[in-house]
């Protein structure tokens, strides 16, 4: 029987990223929920991956695997993330090689041990958590490329009434025409694309409407955290200026050729 | 090769079968094969005159749309032909929009302002992104127009800086004709005429040859040995070749994919449901889709092969 809850915490996409892992356990814990969980892709991007770790252990994070932490799991050439356009390709390798190079094989061997998806019971709704997506571990659901009558099959074929992911580093939620839920929990790891230094996580809670029924209810987290301090242990780590400036402005400078025409037209670069 | 006719399969019992694993792109020959360029390069050899397949109407598009959302198909393309002689166009297109992503694949050179300005209303009427591909097959007209036609680099260019200025960031699509080893410099130069087009942010996407159609007689025919092997599908990821993933809507029923409409194994029924049957890929073209994979799809979130079929926006080691 998966676990029964009322409300949790999601988030993804940490990416190394353990000052805002920090900020978003702190706030999470505000709003007394009863589990945590991560969706995957603990590495990449940020300083010092170790760190993470006994963050997650010592909150009692469950973890979803990433197609990152797959990869690390398993001594991939790369992090499997997806990318279609060499220069996007290119930082993704120097990330990824950062990477390997300071996970411990401890915490590669914990990554071995991460489930490809968690399922649990929300109130009455049989939730389903997973990294890109239930059918593909680095599918991308953008908002403006996934129709509702396909999110309707995916909860179909999967038996799921809430479904949430992360992996493209952009959150988004929508209610389908059958009443079910999917929800895209957004990173911890770098900001949104939006120019502000906030990162974002979720909370998912069953609200009762009467009648011994109840509603699933989404709200969206900003993480303000210490940015400065991850941006200067990146420059001391070595670590591309291009990700940096994405730490200390709040524009994506890589990563931006998978996004959706609406999706890359709010962003700067 | 002439309209209407395709090379068969070389042997067509021994070519691999591929199964549609998941019905995520739906296909619309929506201008059929008439153009108002004749490509000289054209792998179904469109051309002002050429209807051999002809104009797909509002009615028929809302038909298959219609059971597509049964389906859970997750992306719609538009193709021809030039989608924008078909006079519905606009209206398919904010038809499709109510049921997911759009991608229209337009050589830009039939562009208005006021048609543009109205795209670009019908796409932020939608919460669903609509995707322009502009074909040019040259970052000038030296290098374009002997392949699409006089004048034509200088019509799609006007036709990209309208869609520019109106806030969409077309894919310019080009076919390779060109040596690998001067990929850079092609590339190069494409992103500063398009930055000189005031085109801040190109995206490019460049697409290897088929050896079909026109093309045929341009360059060369596929070899008999061109072709996809059994032996060829051990390890391979299918998810890599459009017909394990969608299907295309032509005036004549529903099609294998967008390439080989022209075949005469293409046809696999009237309707979505009909046509989902497992493809035997023994067609030259098919080595082509193989050796790079999801050609025709704007990208490929799974992984890649070779250097074409890729959305590029700057050189491999920049």
């Amino acid at each position: 029987m998966p676990p029964s809850v009322k409300k949790i915490a999601l988030f993804g996409g940490v990416y190394s990223n353990h000052h805002a892992l920090s900020a978003a356990l702190a706030a999470s814990r505000e709003y007394g929920v009863d589990a945590t969980y991560c969706l995957g892709d603990l590495g990449a991007f940020g300083p010092h991956p170790d760190l993470v770790y006994p963050l997650l252990r010592t909150n009692g994070v469950e973890v979803v695997s990433g197609n990152y932490d797959d990869s690390l799991a398993r001594d991939l050439a790369d992090c499997q993330c997806g990318y279609t356009d060499p220069r996007d390709n290119y930082f993704a390798r120097l990330s990824y090689e950062y990477t390997v190079r300071n996970t411990s094989e401890a915490n590669k061997r914990f990554l071995r041990t991460l489930p490809n998806a968690i399922r649990l019971r929300l109130g009455g709704h049989r939730v389903l958590l997973s990294h890109g997506s239930p059918r593909r571990q680095n599918e991308f659901l953008w908002e403006s490329t996934t129709p509702d009558h396909f999110l309707e099959k995916l909860c179909d074929d999967f038996e799921a009434d809430v479904i949430a992911v992360t992996h493209t580093g952009l959150k988004w939620q929508r209610h389908l025409p059958s009443g079910r839920l999917v929800v895209n929990v957004g990173v911890l790891g770098r900001p949104e694309n939006d120019g502000t230094t906030r990162v974002w996580f979720t909370i998912v809670e069953a609200r009762g409407v009467g009648n011994g029924t109840d509603a699933v209810h989404v709200d969206f987290v900003p993480v303000h955290y210490d940015h400065r301090t991850l941006a200067d242990e990146m420059r001391q780590e070595g670590l591309p200026a291009e990700f940096i400036e994405t730490i200390e402005t709040g524009w994506w400078t890589t990563c931006l050729e998978v996004l959706p025409h609406k999706e890359r037209a709010r962003g700067k670069l | 090769m002439s309209d209407g006719v395709q090379t068969t399969p070389s042997n067509e019992s021994d070519a691999p079968r591929v199964a549609l694993k998941a019905f995520d792109e739906l296909w619309f020959q929506v201008g059929g094969t008439l153009c108002n360029l004749s490509c000289n390069h054209c792998f179904i050899s469109c051309h002002p005159l050429n209807d051999t397949f002809g104009f797909l109407d509002l009615a028929t598009v809302k038909r298959y749309l219609e059971e597509s959302a049964t389906l859970g198909v997750k992306e719609y393309y538009f193709t021809g032909g030039e989608p924008f002689l078909n006079r519905e166009m606009t209206a398919i297109l904010r038809e499709t929009l109510r049921y997911g992503p759009a991608t229209v694949l337009t050589n830009a050179t039939v562009f208005r302002e006021a048609s543009v300005r109205e795209l670009r209303a019908v796409s932020d009427s939608s919460r669903y992104s609509l995707e322009i591909r502009v074909s040019i097959d040259g970052y000038s007209p030296e290098t374009n127009d002997p392949i699409r036609g006089q004048g034509t680099f200088d019509g799609a260019m006007r036709g990209v800086r309208m869609l520019v200025e109106v806030g969409f960031l077309p894919i310019i699509t080009t076919t390779q004709t060109w040596p690998d080893d001067k990929s850079e410099d092609v590339f190069k130069n494409f992103v500063e005429t398009l930055k000189n087009a005031g085109y801040e942010r190109p995206r490019l996407k460049i697409l290897p040859t088929l050896y079909l159609g026109m093309e045929e007689t341009r360059s060369r025919p596929y070899s008999d040995t061109e072709r996809v092997t059994p032996e060829m599908m051990v390890d391979y990821d299918e998810s890599l070749l459009l017909c394990s993933r969608g299907r295309i809507v032509t005036d004549r029923g529903v099609a294998v994919c967008p390439i080989l409409i022209e075949a005469p194994d293409a046809l696999l029924g009237q309707s979505l449901g009909e046509a989902t049957d497992p493809f035997a890929i023994g067609h030259g073209a098919c080595s082509t889709c193989y050796q790079y994979g999801a050609i025709c799809s704007n990208s490929n979130s799974l992984r890649t092969r070779g250097q074409p079929g890729r959305i590029l926006t700057r050189p491999p080691e920049s």
